[in-house]
């Protein structure tokens, strides 16, 4: 099981600006480094994030080996109707993640 | 060979060697000395090494991928990173861009580059009126003292940016330490 860690009001009112925090456990490994038997570690990160609300995409994001190992990303999105907030990481080696937070807007 | 080498070699007449032909063949028509030798080919077996990185024409080349020959003006983009960074492999940077983010105008996107790690490139976001707040932020690596970029594209094509100056006292690993 990955380990993904998101943090997100459970409640909001309608229209208000809310912040959206998402961490990924991953190695983000660049591809430049030599491991301890002198050859290159063959690169490995997450290349695209995306955020959806209610299946609408609110956020893409395409990262490059110069993001930090277990990356995490803050953005903002208007509360719009309540329903789940869907947060995906996709990358290198078939890694693929999906994690979603229940959200109600009043 | 004795002395100290200041005195110039006299100019060798007679047939040239095998690798002063091959240089003759490159338009160098001067007879190189050892030394001179010894300093191009220094130059030479660097020059790959050199090119393996980013440098800030490979950050250029990457801005004018994205911006084309439209106008970059400074303003409305704030990028927050602390000036001197002690542990490059996680750099906290939160780029927010100034945009009331409605329908009629709002940012849409938000690209991040730096001059001195392997690539140029660091993040590339898309954004739109739902946002609600053009604000991102993440952590970063930095192989390197440098300058970071970021560039916000607004719904109206017009690109604006921001520069930060970093100091790294301890680079991004290049080793795997674990």
């Amino acid at each position: 099981m990955t380990n993904v860690l998101i943090n997100a009001p459970k409640t909001a009112r309608k229209g208000e600006v809310i912040e959206l925090k998402a961490l990924i456990l991953h190695p983000m490994e660049t591809g430049f480094r030599p491991g301890t038997n002198g050859r290159i570690i063959p690169r490995n990160i997450i290349e695209r994030f995306t955020a959806s609300w209610n299946g609408a995409e609110i956020l893409r994001m395409d990262l490059s080996p110069a993001i930090a190992a277990n990356p995490f990303v803050s953005f903002f999105a208007v509360a719009t109707e309540s329903g789940k907030i869907t947060f995906r990481w996709t990358g290198d080696e078939g890694f693929a993640v999906e994690e979603s937070v229940a959200i109600d807007v009043a | 060979m004795k002395g100290t080498g200041v005195i110039p070699r006299p100019k060798a007449e007679g047939p040239l060697r095998p690798q002063e032909r091959s240089l003759a063949a490159l338009g160098m028509t001067t007879r190189l000395d050892r030394r001179a030798f010894l300093a191009v080919a220094a130059m030479l077996s660097v020059l790959p090494l050199a090119s393996a990185f980013a440098t800030p024409e490979a950050m250029a080349a990457a801005i004018k991928e994205v911006v084309g020959d439209k106008p970059i003006r400074e303003g409305r983009v704030t990028l927050d990173l602390p000036p001197l960074v002690e542990n490059g492999n996680a750099v906290p940077l939160t780029v927010s861009v100034e945009s009331p983010m409605t329908e009629a105008d709002f940012i849409r996107a938000i690209h991040v580059f730096n001059e001195k790690n392997p690539q140029p490139h660091v993040f590339d976001a898309r954004l739109g009126p739902q946002n609600g707040k053009a604000t991102i932020a993440t952590r970063i690596k930095l192989g390197d003292s440098q300058k970071i970029v970021a560039i916000a594209e607004t719904s109206k094509g017009e690109f604006f940016s921001a520069s930060a100056d970093v100091i790294v006292t301890l680079a991004a690993c290049l080793e795997d330490i674990t």
